[in-house]
């Protein structure tokens, strides 16, 4: 009989017309699945952020006179005139993100959400603070300012002499 | 004069335009009685039947339909809110001051829906108490337990999306405390944080997408999952009545140990 070839048994490596169909079917869904998930993340991702710019200006140094701490509330930052120089600090607390606030009796930098307290370099005396307040990069530009960008981080005791 | 009133609801029943909506008709026979219940949207959801016992206080202490109370009052006085509410940084604060002292029943609507809130939390609780200490969510309920924990997580994100909108310091530092806890999740911690705030800060981006999570999307996703939640109660086979009550448990012992021998 003519018929005779299409109920030949396939062996294992062929496929037949609905098997086919169910693979292409499912794979093109995982590939729209991904390409799904993909778009999303990168739609939730804003390519441009409108908040201010990481890097402050301070002013001039005349206006911190030594053995100072001046926290700047907006940009969360301090700027501290120790012997050695400027330099400036993270106030943002490294345990979960509150501004924490620099006690003159104390002499000691402390979060009023949980209760961390730093020294005067940023070194955690004590509280939940899993890292030490970050050294921000600190600068004189050409104009005599004291300039800090809050998106660098450096080693500590880095000082700048004016 | 209750006749009187009985008969003029009994014509209503039978007047054309009531039958065309509620088909099951007229007449207190079971069978009435369960059509009823099975052919309406609404009420198909839970079983036709359910055991009188399971009715009274005691059985459920009602937890779940109070839960569901709450969540029906949020769902009003929150569409209400909305009418005066932008998320937007210079104007969602005083918005809120407005709603508590220039809108009229504005305080009213705004305490009615921070009451219910903390209600629903609490209420969300006593309900998974009540469910764990009666051993309710034993099989073939497990899975409505599931159901139950992402229904207890969407009424969390509720609330914690509901916090920052008034925009205050309170709401403020209350989300950057939260959103930094994300970021503390291993790996991916950062991005999470970024793309939940859309953004670094708790600013602007992070008001309108907690507005959009809080009005829209967990709603949504509360409402489908309590329909699933009900709905599973009378496919798990009603509401679970105690046969762990040391009473049963000795009966059904007595009976194993006689099939037994």
């Amino acid at each position: 009989m003519p018929d005779d070839k299409k109920t030949v048994p396939a062996d294992n490596n062929e496929i037949n017309r609905r098997a086919f169909f169910a693979k292409l079917g499912l794979g093109s869904l995982s590939i729209a699945t991904a390409g799904t998930a993909v778009f999303a993340y990168q739609f939730l991702s804003p390519n441009v952020l409108y908040e201010p710019s990481p890097i402050v200006n301070a002013g001039k140094p005349e206006g911190f006179p030594e053995d100072s701490v001046t926290l700047d509330v907006n940009s969360g930052i301090y700027l501290i005139h120790a012997k050695e120089g400027f330099f400036s600090l993270s106030a943002v607390c490294t345990h979960l993100g509150c501004l924490t606030a620099w006690k003159p009796d104390l002499g000691i930098i402390a979060c009023p959400c949980h209760g961390s307290k730093f020294n005067r370099e940023g070194e955690k005396i004590e509280g939940p603070a899993p890292k030490p307040l970050p050294w921000l990069r600190t600068w004189v530009n050409d104009e005599g300012d004291l300039m800090v960008d809050r998106s660098t981080t450096i080693r500590p005791m880095q000082f700048v002499r004016v | 004069m209750a006749k009187a009133i009985e008969n003029y609801f009994d014509d209503l029943r039978n007047t054309r335009i009531w039958r065309s909506i509620f088909r099951s008709g007229t007449g207190s026979s079971t069978l009435h009685r369960s059509l009823a219940i099975q052919q309406n949207v609404f009420l198909h959801l839970f079983s036709t039947k359910v055991r009188r016992r399971m009715l009274s206080f005691n059985a459920t202490w009602y937890l779940g339909t109070l839960t569901f109370g709450t969540f029906l009052i949020l769902v009003s006085t929150g569409i209400l809110l909305m009418l005066y509410y932008h998320p937007s940084v210079p104007q969602a604060y005083a918005d809120t001051k407005d709603l508590q002292f220039v809108v009229s029943d504005g305080l009213f609507l705004r305490n009615l829906h921070r009451w219910s809130a903390h209600a629903m939390v609490f209420l969300v609780f006593a309900h998974m108490f009540k469910v764990f200490y009666r051993g309710a969510y034993r099989p073939p309920r497990e899975f409505n337990w599931v159901i139950g924990v992402i229904l207890l997580l969407i009424t969390l994100f509720l609330s914690y999306t509901g916090y920052l909108l008034p925009w205050d310091q309170l709401a403020y530092w209350a989300i950057t405390v939260g959103s930094n806890i994300a970021s503390a999740v291993p790996v991916v911690g950062n991005k999470v944080h970024f793309l939940m705030l859309g953004g670094n800060l708790v600013n602007a981006n992070a008001l309108l997408r907690f507005y959009v999570l809080h009005c829209m999307i967990l709603p949504l996703a509360a409402i489908l999952f309590i329909a699933v939640h009900f709905w599973r109660i009378r496919k798990d086979g009603g509401l679970y009545h105690h046969q762990s009550e040391p009473r049963t448990m000795a009966v059904q012992a007595a009976a194993a140990g006689k099939a037994d021998q």
